[in-house]
């Protein structure tokens, strides 16, 4: 079977303050980088699925963010998937 | 009366809140996260502290517990359930109340006694406060930032579900929210720990009043 690379990214859905982004935001212009605005702090989880095709794998980890790893009242996501061999 | 108290890898308010149950006179039982029944209990308490490390988010990993079936069924059956600080963000995850608590703005971990002010008297935690009532009650926290979209916090105002608010806002949270309930008023979370306000000499006791109002909301059979 087929083995797929997937990386997770989750972020804060626009409007949900970002403490960590908004510290980040702050902490930039003290450094001299005065052109930095919208700072925003997230996750990346990557994992490797073993599945039938990339459809395949796309959807568990869809269902994956959907029932665990986001929480969609406060945070976005976004998969992104390679193939990594076979196994 | 008896009052379950739940209890995840990491939690560790468990001992505190029997104690203050055992107090005013009732039972406390232990509720072990990876048993799926509650038993005979009245009420379940879900307590504060790291449920499972608070991995991935606060009350992530507990809400998949066998524990948290069976306190969910418990909940739809009407039973009340109350959620303090970590219990909270677990019965949010769970999807028991609404909205979610996220890192305090400013990313300050807040530990200190602050005023609450009752905002309704129609639930299971406040039967026995009044509207308006402040009560000084200590959080101990680095996630209790209260949000949810505008439609929810639109319904929790004209549903009169804010339970409690903070009188000086101590962590970003939205509409100064300190603790909500579900639409049957029988599932409350807060952040503030009333089993730490229970005693003078901890310097307040006015967190009595809320359990006592648990007490009060169990029918008895």
């Amino acid at each position: 079977m087929p083995s797929f690379a997937a990386t997770v990214d989750i972020t804060h859905l626009p409007g949900i303050l970002d403490p960590q982004g908004a510290t980040i935001d702050r902490a930039l212009p003290a450094l001299g980088y005065t052109n930095v605005t919208q700072v925003r702090v997230g996750k990346s989880i990557r994992l490797t699925v073993d599945a039938e095709s990339e459809a395949a794998a796309r959807a568990q980890v869809d269902e994956m963010c959907h029932r665990l790893l986001a929480n969609p009242v406060i945070e976005a996501f976004s998969i992104s998937i390679t193939v990594e061999g076979e196994r | 009366m008896r009052v379950g108290v739940v209890q995840f890898p990491g939690t560790n308010c468990e001992l505190d809140v029997m104690r203050v149950v055992e107090a005013l006179g009732g039972d406390a039982e232990l509720l072990f996260h990876s048993d799926a029944s509650i038993g005979s209990v009245d009420a379940v308490i879900v307590p504060g502290g790291f449920a499972h490390g608070d991995y991935l988010r606060a009350g992530a990993i507990a809400r998949f517990s066998p524990m948290m079936d069976a306190v969910a069924e418990f909940a739809h059956s009407g039973g009340p359930v109350v959620g303090i600080c970590n219990g909270f963000q677990v019965l949010c995850e769970a999807g028991l109340l609404p909205g979610a608590l996220q890192k305090n703005a400013g990313l300050k971990f807040v530990c200190r006694t602050v005023e609450v002010r009752v905002e309704t008297t129609t639930t299971v935690l406040t039967n026995q406060a009044t509207v308006g009532q402040i009560l000084r009650v200590p959080i101990n926290h680095f996630e209790g930032n209260y949000v949810c979209d505008d439609r929810t916090l639109d319904a929790l105002r004209t549903e009169e579900r804010i339970v409690v608010r903070y009188v000086a806002n101590p962590n970003g949270s939205l509409d100064d929210i300190a603790g909500v309930c579900n639409e049957a008023r029988n599932v409350v979370g807060l952040m503030p720990h009333p089993e730490r306000a229970s005693d003078p000499l901890l310097g307040s006791d006015d967190g009595l009043v809320m359990l006592r109002s648990l007490f009060a909301s169990v029918v008895p059979a």
